[in-house]
């Protein structure tokens, strides 16, 4: 059963924060560029580009270091990414939701409803997969 | 002007959509959940709405299926991101930006087998 541990936002320092914004920014506004010069077929790619993914699982390293073994703070590291692997379940049904509901529902309430597929289908995965052994 | 305007749009707006998500899968255990929120449409979520605006719904449709394959390849990506940090007990960030050529790869793998020439 996943669990919340709210003293984990204050391990993240204010530059960590910094970083993901930076990165999460420039994706975004680079992925639009891409549509613009080639069009939204390969602009569309890059809309599941990892983006942030190396920094936050370097990031989950370097906190489990502080109280963890190198081995054990690597293993950590690597579920995170583990993790993101099943997620991308719950990105694929996120795109299919708004490609083919794109006629059909007003565009806000798609991506909601979008959102709400990827929360589902990304943690029925996780269960699904014995929660990666934990 | 109009297209700096947007670029910094979007880039703070995603910055912003990006950052909060990362920050919800930081207060989650064990690891393997939180890593979920890394697959997170947070850069999808905020440029989807802003080309709908901009391009129309149709457009963002467009974005949307090309996504999926996106997607797909950050599913290998991770995974072998993944054990390379933890089964080959590798350094996590050299390791994730070693991996990365697996993205680019899967991606264009995808693209050419599925969409190439499509509208």
């Amino acid at each position: 059963m996943p669990k919340v541990d709210l003293k984990a936002i204050r391990k993240t320092r204010p530059d960590q924060y910094a970083l993901r914004f930076a990165f999460g920014g420039l994706i975004t506004a680079v992925a639009g560029l891409i549509a613009v010069r080639f069009g939204p077929v390969i602009g569309g790619l890059f809309l599941g580009f990892p983006a942030i993914l190396p920094a936050s699982v370097s990031l989950v390293q370097d906190h489990a270091k502080q109280d963890k073994p190198e081995q054990e703070a690597k293993k950590e590291a690597g579920d995170d990414s583990l993790g993101a692997s099943i997620g991308s379940l719950g990105l694929i049904a996120f795109g299919l939701t708004v490609w083919l509901g794109v006629s059909y529902v007003q565009f806000a309430l798609l991506l909601v409803l979008g959102g709400a597929v990827w929360l589902t289908v990304s943690i029925s995965a996780w269960y699904l997969f014995g929660g990666l052994r934990k | 002007m109009r297209g700096m305007g947007e670029f910094l749009l979007r880039f703070v707006i995603g910055g912003v959509v990006v950052s909060l998500l990362a920050a919800l899968g930081d207060v989650f255990k064990p690891k393997s959940f939180a890593g979920l929120f890394g697959a997170a449409p947070s850069v999808a979520l905020a440029t989807l709405a802003l080309t709908a605006i901009s391009k129309g719904v149709t457009y963002s449709g467009i974005e949307a299926r090309s996504m999926c394959l996106g997607a797909v390849a950050l599913g290998a990506y991770a995974f072998v991101g993944a054990f390379f940090v933890k089964k080959l007990q590798l350094q996590a960030l050299p390791a994730m930006l070693a991996a990365m050529p697996i993205w680019f790869m899967a991606v264009l793998i995808l693209y050419f087998a599925l969409l190439a020439g499509k509208n």
